[in-house]
């Protein structure tokens, strides 16, 4: 019964990613991935993205913050992002950053600025929903 | 996607049972340990022996020391030795491995100057299922015309 519980309460964890666009296609594939021989799969691999992903926000952070900082430098950084970003699903922080590249394009700093921001809003919101996701 | 002649719509899509494959070898070559380890998996799910290198000239010296590959997946973007430089030596070297481009979606510019540089294809990361089983195809017809 209990077990049947949780199961009901994963599924509708899952679901509630897909329904509110938080995660894409690409995180199905990821679930594809899953077998036998690796059985944490998804885990292992949001595990390692968003501990690779914490360090590079934070370094898009700090970047904006120092005077002599590059937008070719800061955008090397937001592609970095935004391949493992794709490669997971995380639709929204795809989306954030994609929207911050333009911005940053037309040398807007200001307005990367508040793009940052909301791209590190949407990871956190990102994070805070799969990491009880992992635990159930 | 870009290749020779091949466009979304052309790609052959089998299933990955039709191309499980254990005599196919892959090189994985990115700088993200994320996309590393995803494009391993991938590769292995369909049967092929995978190995990985952190950059081009990683990827390029695995070549000098003898090391052969059906299949290479390039990151374009990577310190050291970007995808670009490496393709162009391993060209160089007489490598003839189906070397499969895989970018963050850049400008048509950008895609066309790696595609120059000897690929068979570029894709957009990260690679799917279909795309991976239309790599297994082309590999097989590669080997089977040899």
């Amino acid at each position: 019964m209990e077990s049947k519980h949780v199961h009901q309460q994963i599924a509708a964890m899952r679901q509630s990613f897909f329904d509110e666009e938080v995660l894409d296609e690409f995180f199905s594939q990821l679930e594809q991935l899953e077998d036998q021989n690796n059985p944490n799969f998804v885990e292992e691999v949001f595990t390692m993205y968003f501990r690779d992903s914490t360090t590079l926000l934070e370094t898009v952070e700090q970047a904006m913050k120092t005077i002599s900082i590059t937008l070719a430098k800061l955008d090397k950084i937001l592609h970095q992002l935004k391949g493992s970003s794709a490669s997971v699903g995380a639709k929204k922080v795809l989306n954030e950053i994609n929207k911050t590249r333009q911005v940053l394009e037309k040398g807007n700093l200001e307005g990367t600025k508040a793009g940052i921001w909301e791209m590190r809003k949407e990871y956190e919101s990102l994070k805070a929903k799969l990491e009880p996701y992992f635990q159930v | 996607m870009s290749g020779n002649g091949a466009s979304s719509s052309s790609l052959n899509m089998i299933s990955g049972e039709d191309v499980v494959n254990n005599n196919l070898t892959a090189l994985v070559v990115d700088d993200s340990p994320l996309l590393r380890l995803l494009h391993d998996i991938h590769l292995k799910k369909y049967g092929l022996k995978v190995q990985v290198a952190e950059n081009g000239k990683v990827a390029v010296d695995l070549f000098h020391l003898g090391a052969s590959f059906d299949l290479v997946l390039m990151d374009k973007e990577m310190p050291v030795m970007n995808g670009v430089e490496a393709t162009k030596e391993l060209r160089a070297m007489g490598v003839t491995s189906l070397i499969v481009g895989v970018t963050s979606k850049d400008g048509p510019g950008e895609q066309q100057a790696f595609m120059e540089a000897g690929l068979d294809y570029c894709f957009e990361k990260p690679l799917t299922p279909e795309i991976i089983s239309f790599l297994l195809e082309e590999l097989n017809k590669h080997n089977n015309k040899d």
